[in-house]
């Protein structure tokens, strides 16, 4: 039987520390009170675990899941991970333990506030990740392609797919600002790198004139007589605003860039 | 005239052209050209009237030989015209493509000439988005009525899907408003449509690389509050539609007063949205809840109920068939529960396996208590507490919108608006007064 311990689990905030945050958990029998990333600052009187990341020990985890659960549930859990959850990494861990008990059937018990809570955040993650292949907006530079996203959660690896599918042969780095990600693609080879600023130089008259293009067409579209803003917001809640092109006024954004240079 | 000026105009002309989805078709790149399609469809942004913007929604022009009373690019209208080149709609399309504003293209035209001439342009477009610049995005095309069969077939091969508008439910009301147009002349198009798929899917299976016809299949929309035709009347076409043309959607479009014509509802009457809306809640009983258009509307009940909506209106005059217990109902009996959609029944079933339901579960499974719980039990048993007379039932099926509207009668000092939705309302004047002096 595992004991909930005063103890804290401290990995790198990699998916591989966290898988070797689940060994530690079993091997030791003890759950911690919490698990948090190492570039997380917490204030905590509790005492830290320091885990290493070995890379033998989360494969070990990792084949398991497939192996003694599922692969449906091994999704699950990769997703989960790239959720904005505060604590996904204790319902992981507590996914896992139900999962290692339960079996395959951990993914359909639904109305468990672990698995219910995990599903729910994948719902938001995947949702948002949809929103986004919609709300990037892209700016055209001559050799390149530009777009700057402030998503809740870690989207770049679901929507990574769509945009290599949908643009093969251009250039396009899609950033992501929240996390200091940056989906980068070349003609075709695509990679999430880190990126901690981006300084970008004043587009060109043409980019300008389709930017006034499709805030012109996007003003032209709405019917007055059915002016419903609330039901705008609902679809599109303000967060999403500020990136967006319809949404900017052509003066303010040439004086940002001018400010930012 | 420049392209900013060309577009202001036609898409000012094209915007009453309710459908926007991109749905239907799944397509890749392949590492050529460029674009692809999803089959759930994305939207791109939502227009200041809540409306998903999806597609570049456009004209090819707004000249028109036609004078249907009820359009706005109708032949005797003194607006300012307009017309785009297809070299300069595919470029158009293109860089907007590019930039990540839209999905694809919807390109609809006013006629010019005749409708083959008018349906060549649309061709032109589409044949240089996709042979010369390689999109693979999303096209929706209209069906130009009147066009050659031939024609027609050359612009499903280019289109994903294609649409032909019915606009008015009946053809008195067509004879009335569009004495240019024919209930047989709408409705050939879209049986030519429809056959077109169906040989094609056989082709399909015989070769592979049978060019597809409209794979994103087709869809029509209809106008409501334009002519007195009736909820009863709308709702039965549409069905016929999906089951005889096999249609993909039906789209509802508010008529938006726009002449002075005798004929028509005078400038300052408001759009029906309300009505609108319920259409669209019954439309999607039909699709995705199993409903058939007789149980929801007959003879006797010819509109909606502005209040509830139409599922909790079925449910309140079927109330003999509740309460259905949810560790045990199946799935078609738990989608006819006011509160349950699709979504929170295929949860429910995904979980009763593990575990014997109670309400509290009901709510993280994302079921709607405040009115599934008159209808449901969980093991035999109701919540705790609960009154049930058929009073309050009302009151709690009353729906956001039916509220507002509730509140608009009042404010507005008496009943005689109802009329706008025909005096056959389930509920009465007097029984509105009943169920919301409650919460007032």
């Amino acid at each position: 039987m595992l004991e909930r311990s005063n103890v804290v689990y401290v990995y790198d905030g990699t998916y591989y520390g966290l898988m070797c945050c689940v060994f530690e958990s079993f091997y030791s029998h003890e759950i911690p009170c919490a698990i948090v990333a190492d570039s997380a600052q917490q204030l905590s009187m509790l005492p830290p675990k320091f885990i290493e990341t070995d890379t033998d020990k989360a494969h070990r985890v990792m084949r398991s899941i497939p192996n003694k659960i599922s692969a449906k549930a091994e999704e699950l859990v990769k997703l989960c991970f790239l959720s904005q959850l505060d604590d996904k990494e204790l319902l992981i861990l507590d996914f896992l333990k139900k999962g290692y008990k339960y079996g395959a059937r951990v993914v359909y018990m639904l109305a468990d506030d672990t698995v219910n809570k995990i599903s729910k955040a994948v719902k938001n993650l995947t949702n948002e990740a949809h929103h986004f292949k919609g709300f990037v907006r892209f700016k055209v530079y001559d050799d390149m392609m530009f777009s700057q996203i402030e998503p809740k959660n870690y989207v770049l690896p679901l929507i990574k797919h769509h945009f290599c599918d949908r643009f093969p042969n251009e250039s396009f780095v899609i950033y992501d600002k929240t996390h200091c990600q940056a989906l980068v693609y070349k003609p075709y080879s695509s990679a999430i790198i880190q990126v901690d600023k981006v300084d970008l130089d004043e587009p060109d008259e043409t980019e300008m004139k389709y930017q006034q293009l499709w805030r012109d067409y996007y003003n032209a579209i709405a019917i007055e007589q059915r002016y419903n803003p609330r039901c705008r917001m609902t679809h599109l809640p303000k967060r999403f605003w500020g990136d967006m092109t319809e949404f900017q006024s052509p003066s303010k954004l040439i004086s940002k860039q001018k400010a930012e240079s | 005239m420049d392209v900013f000026e060309k577009l202001k105009i036609l898409t000012g002309a094209a915007k009453y052209d309710v459908a926007c989805t991109s749905s239907g078709v799944d397509r890749s790149s392949g590492g050529v050209g460029v674009g692809n399609s999803t089959a759930c469809g994305i939207c791109h942004s939502f227009s200041a009237d809540g409306r998903c913007i999806s597609l570049l929604k456009i004209l090819m022009t707004n000249y028109c030989i036609y004078n249907c009373s009820y359009c706005v690019n109708r032949r005797t209208n003194d607006i300012q015209r307009a017309a785009f080149t297809p070299r300069e709609l595919a470029d158009l399309t293109m860089n907007f493509y590019k930039r990540n504003y839209i999905e694809g293209l919807f390109l609809s035209s006013g006629i010019i000439r005749n409708p083959d001439y008018t349906c060549e342009q649309i061709i032109a477009t589409l044949e240089i988005l996709r042979n010369e610049y390689g999109f693979k995005g999303y096209i929706h095309a209209k069906a130009i009525p009147g066009a050659s069969a031939e024609l027609l077939h050359k612009l499903g091969v280019l289109a994903d899907r294609m649409s032909v508008n019915i606009e008015l439910p009946s053809q008195k009301s067509l004879q009335l408003l569009a004495p240019d147009k024919s209930k047989e002349n709408i409705l050939a198009p879209m049986g030519v449509i429809r056959d077109k798929i169906r040989e094609n899917t056989t082709d399909l299976v015989r070769y592979n690389h049978a060019p597809k016809f409209a794979p994103a299949g087709q869809s029509t929309q209809m106008i409501v509050g334009a002519t007195p035709d009736t909820d009863y009347q709308i709702l039965n076409l549409t069905e016929s539609l999906y089951n005889k043309y096999k249609l993909k959607r039906v789209f509802f479009s508010a008529y938006m007063p726009i002449g002075d014509n005798p004929l028509l509802p005078s400038k300052d009457t408001k759009p029906p949205l309300l009505r609108e809306h319920r259409l669209y809640q019954a439309d999607w009983l039909l699709r995705f809840y199993g409903f058939k258009a007789s149980e929801l509307l007959d003879e006797k009940h010819q509109n909606f109920n502005p209040l509830v909506d139409p599922k909790c209106s079925w449910a309140l005059s079927h109330l003999d068939q509740f309460p259905v217990d949810v560790n045990t109902a199946e799935y078609e009996t738990l989608l006819r529960v006011p509160g349950i959609g699709v979504n929170s029944a295929r949860r429910i079933i995904i979980a009763r396996r593990s575990c014997l339901l109670r309400f509290e579960h009901l709510k993280k499974l994302g079921v709607v208590l405040k009115r599934a719980q008159y209808f449901i039990t969980c093991s035999g048993k109701i919540t705790e507490g609960l009154k049930i007379t058929e009073d309050i039932i009302i009151r709690n099926m009353i729906t956001q919108s039916g509220m507002r509207f509730a509140d608009e009668l009042i404010q507005s000092g008496g009943y005689s608006q109802l009329s706008l939705f025909n005096d056959n309302t389930k509920v009465t004047a007097g029984d509105v007064m009943k169920c919301l002096s409650g919460q007032m």
